[in-house]
């Protein structure tokens, strides 16, 4: 088998194409995200019968036809729990989730906290939306205070969640934020979820163009952008703004924004991301920003390793085996046996 | 005898083919224990049995309190029985709550034990009782043995090292060792239990081992009992026995099917009464390939073996009622999906949480029908608890030689009871075959095989195969998203013909008694051996009587049909308001009678004779007129 595989030419973008008519409305931010999908998966150095991608209900949900590899287009809400067993079942296996704003977070939250806090390795993409798309435009759990929609025409009395700090307070041993309009950054983030071993969280921002056009304008638009965004990157000080010259810093517990050169404020000042802390304080602390009092973080949260939930189940197979035998009939006999004679 | 330093009395020993015992008293008291080992000393001994374990939904009710009563009773005999009993011949009552709730059902005559140290004002005022029972008329008609055994037992502990309230824990055993004595049964499978179970602390051991001892010893010398009985060993077909409930079967027949098809098997549970056995017995078995998984919640469970049977694994799922109907959006989707995915419904009282620790069939229809759209799958029924392990085998069976959802629907009574079962020989199982697709020339995911009418296991991993599973309707053959209203039907259609062309592989249904006759009686489940009995007992009085066990619910056995047609009366015996029955009248257009009964518990041989008995009078069969057949008595 092993010479097969080395004999097989390097896959390719065509490779994860379907034979499926793409059905998204013209513009859906998700072809911007299934082309970085179909761009990342070839680089990854895995056979394409290894992956599967599971996914729930909903507009996003639909990416599984389009990605020719298996996949599995199942119910409502509950991708991590049929993608869990898919894992489990076979631990070789390269599983992907692929979930909305709805799917993951209203109707799915119990399954997706608890695939995340099993550290189950799955790679899982939230399109976050802000509204409900393929039921032709409610709220959702990610739409803002006092949004009008069809099923809220004097406006949203529900307070958003924010998924990133849902994650977080979930135990994801990976956490990170996209958006669809920078495909750059989008493939970097693909990219370095599909090499992380353990439960992947990565929120999409993606825009609705029917039903929520715009939603994510603030940190898209290219005026406003980079007051709006500060990208993670490890090692390096939080400093964002059109002339990189805003920076994070801590008050005691309290972020503030400050500007480099004022008041005596330098780099020295500003807080240096750092990933990979244990501690998941500093990365729920950064899922709180958002316009218009600090920019909307986009990068890698947090990414930690602890044993995932499949290798935990394995070594207490394999150690189980070495201890007992695996003949059927020990069990079946059990310790108390009596025989009748003929 | 070393170990019994008293001088043996001599004491009538009368010869009975069969009794019934029932331990009872406090929650608190450990009677599940009392009970399951004089069952286990029973099986070993040889006696044919069957039992009923009663517990209440709480862990610990109030002691002494009503609600708190646990009962354990153990039907043993010299012959071939299938039930727990009807009534009581010797009832154990360890304090005035298990009294009141259990003495309406000690035959009249019958040997009641209590412990009249647990009579006190306070137990008595918890129980209801304004004065003392025992001290009443009412007790002349059983023989009463009002024992001190909280005394009796303190007595035979002296010099334990163990606190006051240990010692009294330990008086479970010395009514234990009471009753081994009374029907010449051995300790030794109860003391060697107790070195296992202790075995890490010698005090406790030595105490529970010096109760039993005593209350042996007791039996043996006190001049307050008489005598003691001897029940012959059953002549049970030859072979390795032992003992086993229901759930056990149950986890151990997975474990066979899964191994039988060369498969890990995946068990995703959400933790509910009475199916939680299930998953402790599986968690308890990694090194035969078992991997369990405690999921979230029962649609989780769902979904976790839903997804490993996608990827080649046995997904299998096990819950009650409640969770069954939590369930049932996975199960619809592995309908849509064709994937064999196993359901096991231990089924309790309901609806709602109902009454968890009790037994009912109730959830018949919901097994068939409780699904949105035309959503057919497999239901089949274990009958006893040893044909859990062979129904479980035929779940798989039919899941992956048929590519389809099956709901395997046992019972709490089914799940709790034990009986001695014969140790199949696993050699001689027939093993379950498996065929992954590898052609991908050829692979089309719901291209289906001519005469299963089932589509192609293609498994993640197989190169060449990659393929989209969904809930949204299919196009025949290449499994692509399609809404054409014909082809909808088309598939609603092919997906009915398969479940019902699973008739073919299952056996056909065998008539107890002769094949055509006045009445048929008809149950499933977990109600085969109070109906076998039953019928049994009438065909012996000359009555034109046969029985038929369903085991397989849908499809039904092909001859369910001719069967019917060859009886004038048909009754249906089911622990439910006549889910079977209407099933039945609306499938064979056949005017169906039912007996029911829905009290959380199984139905007693008598009822059954009852209700047959007024059914046939109702419908003026003259012969059941006569008065020598008037009566079940």
């Amino acid at each position: 088998m092993a010479g097969e595989l080395a004999s097989i030419p390097a896959l390719t973008r065509k490779d994860f194409v379907s034979n499926q008519d793409v059905r998204w409305c013209p513009g859906c931010g998700d072809y911007a995200i299934l082309a970085q999908i179909q761009k990342v998966l070839p680089e990854l150095g895995i056979p394409r019968e290894k992956f599967v991608f599971v996914s729930g209900i909903g507009c996003s949900s639909r990416l599984p036809y389009y990605v020719n590899t298996y996949g599995l287009h199942t119910i409502h809400g509950r991708a991590p729990a049929i993608a869990t067993g898919v894992k489990v079942a076979n631990p070789d296996l390269a599983v992907w989730v692929i979930t909305g704003d709805g799917d993951a977070l209203s109707i799915g939250g119990n399954h997706l906290i608890h695939a995340l806090r099993r550290n189950v390795d799955l790679k899982i993409l939230l399109f976050n939306n802000r509204i409900y798309g393929l039921t032709k435009g409610q709220y959702s759990p990610t739409s803002e205070i006092g949004k009008k929609t069809k099923s809220t025409p004097h406006g949203s009395i529900d307070y958003p969640m924010h998924p990133i700090s849902i994650a977080l307070g979930a135990e994801a041993t990976f956490t990170a934020r996209t958006i669809d309009s920078d495909t750059g950054h989008l493939g970097k983030i693909l990219t370095e979820a599909a090499h992380h071993k353990g439960s992947t969280f990565v929120e999409i921002y993606q825009n609705c163009v029917i039903f929520n056009d715009n939603a994510f304008q603030e940190v898209t638009d290219r005026d406003t952008r980079a007051d709006n965004t500060i990208t993670l990157e490890h090692g390096r000080p939080l400093i964002f703004g059109k002339d990189r010259n805003k920076g994070i810093r801590l008050k005691g517990m309290t972020p503030e924004v400050v500007t480099l050169g004022e008041n005596g404020v330098t780099e020295q000042d500003l807080i240096v991301h750092d990933e990979t802390l244990a501690d998941s304080t500093y990365a729920f602390l950064l899922s709180r920003f958002e316009p218009p009092h600090f920019p909307v973080p986009l990068g890698v949260f947090r990414s930690i390793q602890r044993p995932t939930y499949e290798d935990m189940l394995t070594a207490q197979i394999k150690k189980a085996k070495e201890k007992k035998s695996s003949e059927l009939k020990n069990l079946l006999y059990g310790s108390e046996t009596w025989t009748v004679a003929e | 005898m070393a170990e019994n330093p008293v001088l043996p009395v001599y004491k009538e020993i009368e010869e009975q083919s069969e009794a019934t015992i029932r331990f009872c008293g406090d929650s608190g008291d450990g009677m599940q224990l009392t009970g399951s080992q004089f069952t286990q000393t029973t099986a070993i001994f040889g006696n044919d049995l069957a039992t009923l374990p009663d517990y209440p939904a709480e862990i610990r009710a109030p002691a002494g309190s009503l609600a708190g009563v646990s009962g354990y009773q153990v039907h043993f005999s010299s012959h071939d029985i299938r039930t727990p009993g009807d009534a009581p011949d010797v009832l154990v009552a360890m304090n005035p709550a298990a009294l009141k709730t259990n003495l309406g059902d000690l035959k009249e005559g019958g040997i009641l034990i209590v412990n009249s140290d647990a009579f006190t004002a306070n137990n008595l005022k918890k129980a209801g009782y304004a004065t003392n029972p025992l001290e009443e008329g009412g007790m002349a008609k059983y023989r009463l043995h009002a024992f001190p055994i909280t005394t009796l037992n303190t007595k035979a502990l002296e010099g334990s090292p163990l606190t006051k309230k240990d010692v009294e824990r330990c008086k479970n055993f010395f009514a234990l060792g009471l009753m081994l004595w009374m029907y010449g049964r051995p300790m030794d499978v109860s003391l060697e239990w107790i070195n296992k179970k202790f075995g890490a602390k010698p005090d406790l051991a030595e105490a529970n081992k010096m109760a039993l001892r005593g209350g042996y010893n007791f039996g043996e010398t006190t001049d307050l009992v008489k005598k003691h009985y001897y029940i012959a060993k059953a002549k049970l077909p030859a072979g390795i026995y032992r003992n086993v409930t229901g759930n056990e079967a149950t986890a151990f027949g997975f474990i066979a099917a899964a191994q039988l098809a060369d498969k890990e098997l995946v068990y995703a549970s959400y933790p509910i009464t009475p199916a939680s056995d299930v998953l402790h017995e599986l968690s308890r078995h990694r090194h035969l390939n078992v991997k369990t998984c405690q999921a979230e919640d029962e649609i989780a469970a769902a979904g976790m073996a839903l997804g490993a049977a996608f990827t080649g694994a046995v997904g299998l799922t096990g819950t009650s009622g409640p969770g069954l109907a939590l369930k049932s959006e996975t199960v619809s989707l592995a309908i849509m999906m064709e994937l064999p995915l196993v359901i096991i419904n231990v089924q309790r009282g309901g609806p709602s949480t109902g009454l968890p620790t009790k037994t009912e069939q109730s959830d018949l229809l919901q097994a068939m029908y409780g699904r949105h759209g035309e959503s057919p799958l497999a239901v089949i029924a274990p009958a006893t608890p040893g044909d859990c392990f062979s129904m479980a085998i035929e779940a798989v069976r039919i899941a992956i030689q048929y590519m389809t959802p099956v709901i395997f629907l046992s019972d709490g009574y089914l799940g709790n009871s034990s009986e001695p079962w014969k140790v199949p020989d696993f050699d001689k199982i027939p093993k379950i075959h498996v065929e992954h697709y590898k052609d991908a020339a050829s692979f089309l995911p719901f291209l289906r095989d001519p005469k299963t009418l089932s589509r192609p296991w293609a498994i993640p991993g197989t190169p060449g195969l990659e393929h989209r599973l969904g809930g949204i309707e299919k196009q025949e053959n290449t499994g692509n998203v399609n809404y054409e209203p014909l082809n909808h039907e088309k598939m609603v259609l092919v997906r009915q013909a398969k479940i019902d062309g699973i008739a073919q592989s299952i056996p056909l249904l065998e008539v107890f008694g002769k094949e055509a006759g006045d009445i048929l009686v008809i149950g499933w489940g977990g109600t085969y051996g109070a109906i076998t009995s039953a019928v049994e007992m009438l065909q012996k009085r000359g009555i034109a009587i046969s029985c038929i066990h369903l085991r397989y619910l849908n499809p039904f056995p092909s001859n369910l049909k001719k069967i019917l047609d060859n009886f004038d009366t048909h009754i249906v015996a089911e622990l439910n308001l006549g889910q079977l029955a209407s099933i039945l009248r609306g499938r064979f257009g056949v005017d169906i009678q039912s007996i029911t009964k829905v009290q959380g518990k199984p139905f007693k041989t008598d009822e059954l004779i009852e209700g047959i008995f007024k059914i046939a009078r109702s419908r003026g069969e003259p012969k059941w007129q006569e008065n020598s057949l008037a009566s079940p008595h």
